[in-house]
């Protein structure tokens, strides 16, 4: 095979000025946005002007600024602030990022355009004069500074003009128009439809619904099982994978539609720690995005399984059991402490896994057979009301 | 196992008589000292070819400073060293102190075992009368070459030169040549030998020998020839004469038995208490009849009437009076001021330079003084073991550093409480040199060879204490400096990252990008110190140059003083002479 030659062109000539679009032309939450940009900028040139440290207050995100709302049952941000400045060694380099991302964000919503989070890496990161150091390293480090510029200025990823790769696959008897397209989930085949990262009313609306609840499954194998076997038909459901840990599109259209639709939303993830992980943070959102909880969570969504209790209930095969590691033990036990899990039901739930000593797959379930999941397990569960909330 | 008691023994036999005593005397004769030292030389550093050559070099040029010193000459000593052949070598030892009377020439350099510093107690470099005269033999065994020695002792007066060898069994000078020479030196001696030899480098060579005379002996001009190269010359870097020993009388508690039982014999005649007041220093009538009682003997006893278990008495009495330390005039440091110019000279390009010299101090009954001296950073090898020089009342001791209880004082010092970094067990590792000086009246060699110091206890702490506080002084040095470094750091950081927030904040408020780095470079002296490199410079600024500027300077404004003064300057410095610091003082 031949070498693919690369060339290294160095990044020295800033590109040339944005092209905005008059203030006139632009959407509200738009110049919002750009005022939002402005001000944080201004701000810090009028500090460094009077010989101060320029900084900028932002909320937060760290476990010690998140409580959990038993009322609204979601995890919120608390009122502790941080400051970044720019005369401070462990914060200078941030402090610059934050206005490299600032300065671009703005030009994409002056310009209208959108770029994923991984392209505004690029778009930011170049080799400081003199130097070798990178404006970022990598896109581990431009992500935080997006989601830093986000809660310092109040704003969501989308306003700044940014979205995340998609992930996440749906179907089902719903109609949706996606920026002028109207999509039928039913007709969507066998590789079903990719959830954009941005699911706000203004891109995605609801056009029609017949389905009567929704299943979101963890793993995108299941999702195929399922679809193959035209569960979302039989039961009449919109059919979800969030492909692992759900990103903020899943999220977002699952709060939209349970909101909305006023439709129950069941959740069917693998019966171990990260498994109950991945169902909390849909439930009542994460430490990390908590600012962005009552936009993402969906507080009642129902725990289907697999629950440690099935291994009985459905009478599965030893085969089916992998031994608990020491992490799931120790992350069970943590677990048992959240507040959302205090319920009497979700302590017999999280001591039933750490007795039986092990965790199962969902994909376990075809150990008794391929349609097993589809023509059994489901149906009983739904039937039974056999689920967790 | 079997205990040997056990085993079977051989049946004990009387051995056999081999030879009658009859016999045994005639051989037993005198031997002379020369016949010693041609069968033993190793015991005064002549064991092989290269030390021979260095410990020539050493005995003519400690005779020659010691000589200039008692004169009150400041010495100028010319070293020329020639290749003559396959492994010989001509040493010239030229110096302008005050020459020797003709009728000494011959024994002085002819004779082993002949001089005037061994019966007295004086510091001074040489302590036997064995060192030159014994190179002089050496040359003789090696080449059958004589001696040839030139001295003048003043204006007008005739330089004589002669020829001299040592007549092995007598101990006795042969002259070979005597004549009166042309000389336009006003004094001085010279001495010539042709000596088999190896001429080499390194930490036991003769110019290392040099270079290290040099940093003990600023007062010293010198100019070395080398076999190969150009003569190397260094200036005398002091006017200063060192203040002159005052010589003293044994002191009780350092009296050896043999010693003692010399000095009651010197003076048959005398009563034990007139010895004991007359001939040691400290010991006044009532401390000499403390003795007596100590030791049981009656105080109007002859001195020659001494013996046996008196004699021990008298010995261990003198050992347990409780008497004044000797008065430490006796002893002559180098000087904290002169350290430091010597360091000046053999590193002229170092950093930083901290000397100090302790009080005076006993080890049986011996006064001394230890002083210390560093030099720091530089074009010194950062990655190498620190370089120890030790010296023993300004001469240098090159071998044996591993016996040396001065190495050892300085490789058990943690030096990593003094920001040098040191490997378990060992000398520090850094661009520094240490400097361990040693005066005493009687410095305790471990050997004849005088190569290395023995472990006193009262010794070692002193050295140890010495080199705790030089120590000291270089910690405070190099804390600044890490500070600094750390202020240095800081502003690299900022001044990285001001150019990207400059562009990124001019686009976003469409203004002028260099206006607004402009205001971030003039708000920058609020938030680094740039005052402590400047600060740093001036607590070193008698030892050190001034550290290179930090930074360009941002505005004229005045930076106001950032919270509390840089520390690091505190009472651990009290007897350095770094200067008081003024806090807020900047050079920009």
């Amino acid at each position: 095979m031949a070498a693919k030659k690369t060339t290294k062109t160095a990044r020295n000539e800033p590109p040339p000025r944005p092209k905005m679009r008059p203030m006139g032309q632009l959407a509200p939450i738009e110049r919002q946005t750009i005022e939002k940009i402005d001000t944080l900028a201004r701000s810090a040139v009028e500090a460094v002007a009077r010989g101060e440290n320029p900084a900028m207050q932002m909320k937060m995100r760290a476990l010690s600024n998140v409580s959990f709302n038993e009322k609204k049952r979601i995890i919120e941000l608390g009122d502790k602030t941080q400051s970044r400045e720019f005369f401070n060694t462990s914060m200078a380099r941030k402090f610059m990022q934050t206005f490299l991302i600032a300065n671009r964000c703005k030009e994409l919503v002056g310009e209208g355009k959108t770029v994923s989070i991984r392209q505004m890496y690029y778009l930011t990161k170049h080799t400081l004069k003199g130097t070798s150091e990178n404006t970022f390293e990598g896109q581990e480090e431009s992500d935080p500074i997006i989601e830093d510029l986000e809660v310092t200025i109040d704003t969501l990823r989308e306003e700044l003009h940014l979205f995340a790769n998609k992930r996440g696959l749906v179907t089902g008897n719903l109609v949706v128009n996606d920026a002028g397209d109207e999509i039928d989930l039913s007709k969507m085949g066998r590789g079903g439809w990719g959830i954009p990262s941005i699911c706000e009313e203004k891109e995605l609306k609801f056009v029609r619904n017949d389905a009567k609840f929704i299943l979101l499954v963890e793993k995108q194998a299941v999702w195929h099982r399922l679809n193959e076997d035209r569960f979302w038909q039989k039961q009449n459901c919109i059919l979800m994978t969030s492909e692992g840990q759900a990103a903020r599109g899943v999220r977002r259209l699952l709060q939209r539609l349970s909101g909305e639709l006023k439709l129950p939303v069941y959740c069917l993830v693998d019966n171990d720690p990260w498994g109950l992980y991945i169902y909390s943070v849909l439930k009542q959102g994460s430490i990390n995005l908590a600012f962005e909880s009552m936009r993402l969570a969906v507080p009642n969504v129902r725990f289907i399984g697999m629950s440690s209790l099935d291994y009985e209930k459905f009478d599965l095969p030893s085969a089916v059991e992998i031994k608990l590691s020491k992490e799931d033990i120790q992350r069970a036990q943590q677990m048992k402490k959240y507040p959302w899990f205090a319920d009497a039901k979700w302590q017999r739930e999280i001591d039933a896994l750490l007795k039986n000593g092990f965790k199962m797959e969902v994909d376990s379930l075809l150990s008794k057979s391929i349609e097993f999941m589809t023509e059994e397990y489901l149906p009983k569960k739904l039937r039974d009301r056999d689920y967790l909330t | 196992m079997v205990s040997p008691d056990l085993l079977p023994q051989e049946p004990k036999e009387a051995p056999k008589r081999r030879a009658t005593a009859e016999a045994m005397a005639s051989r037993q004769r005198e031997i002379s000292v020369s016949e010693f030292f041609t069968k033993n030389r190793h015991l005064l550093g002549f064991d092989n070819p290269a030390k021979a050559l260095l410990t020539t070099v050493k005995e003519a040029v400690d005779n020659a400073l010691d000589a200039c010193e008692e004169a009150g000459i400041l010495p100028e000593i010319v070293v020329d060293i020639k290749e003559v052949g396959k492994d010989r070598f001509k040493v010239i030892i030229e110096d302008n102190g005050p020459g020797i009377v003709k009728a000494q020439m011959a024994k002085i350099f002819a004779k082993l075992l002949y001089g005037s510093k061994f019966h007295r107690l004086k510091q001074s470099r040489g302590q036997q009368g064995i060192g030159i005269s014994a190179a002089v033999l050496y040359a003789q065994l090696t080449t059958g070459k004589p001696a040839i020695i030139t001295s003048k002792i003043g204006k007008g007066r005739p330089a004589h030169k002669i020829g001299l060898r040592i007549d092995t069994k007598s101990n006795a000078p042969d002259v070979t040549s005597d004549e009166i020479v042309p000389w336009d030196k006003e004094h001085g001696t010279r001495i010539e030998l042709e000596l088999q030899a190896a001429y080499r480098g390194g930490r036991t060579g003769v110019d290392s020998y040099l270079e290290q005379t040099v940093v003990a002996n600023p007062h010293l001009g010198l100019i070395f020839d080398p076999p190969k190269g150009e003569p190397t010359v260094y200036p005398r870097a002091s006017e200063e004469l060192p203040r002159e020993a005052k010589e003293i009388k044994p002191h009780p508690h350092g009296v050896e038995l043999g010693m003692l039982q010399m000095m009651l014999s010197d003076a048959p005649d005398e009563t034990i208490k007139h010895v004991l007041t007359d001939r040691f220093s400290r010991v006044s009538a009532a401390v000499a009849d403390e003795i007596c009682v100590k030791a049981a003997v009656g105080p109007k006893m002859r001195a020659g009437d001494v013996h046996g278990d008196e004699l021990d008495r008298l010995h261990k009495a003198l050992g347990e009076v409780k008497v004044m330390a000797p008065s430490a005039d006796c002893v002559v440091p180098i000087g904290e001021d002169l350290l430091k110019t010597g360091l000046r000279r053999r590193y002229p390009k170092a950093e930083f330079y901290a000397s100090s010299t302790r009080p005076p101090s006993v080890y049986r009954g011996n006064p001394f003084v230890v002083e210390v001296g560093l030099a720091y950073g530089g074009d010194m090898p950062t990655d190498e073991s620190a370089d120890v020089m030790r010296f023993a009342n300004r001469v240098p001791l090159q071998y044996q550093p591993k016996a040396c209880a001065i190495s050892e004082s300085v490789y058990q010092t943690n030096w990593k409480a003094y920001e040098v970094s040191q490997p378990k067990g060992s000398l520090p590792v850094g661009p520094l040199a240490v400097v361990v000086h040693l005066a005493s009246v009687w410095v305790p060699f471990t050997s004849e060879a005088k190569e290395a110091v023995a472990h006193y206890d009262d010794l070692m702490r002193e050295l140890r204490l010495a080199v705790q506080e030089c120590g000291r002084k270089l910690a405070t040095y190099l804390r600044a400096q890490h500070k600094a470094q750390s202020e240095q750091k800081r502003l690299g950081i900022f001044q990285r990252y001001i150019p990207e927030v400059a562009e990124a904040l001019s686009i976003i408020l469409e203004r002028d990008k260099d206006e607004i780095a402009r205001q971030f470079q003039a708000a920058l002296p609020n938030f680094v110190r740039l005052g402590q490199t400047t600060e740093g410079a001036d607590v070193a600024a008698e030892e050190a140059p001034p550290a290179p500027s930090m930074l360009p300077p941002a505005d004229s404004a005045a930076p106001p003083s950032m919270g509390e003064p840089p520390a690091g300057f505190d009472n651990d410095v009290s007897s350095s002479e770094i200067p008081a610091k003024k806090p807020g003082k900047s050079k920009n």
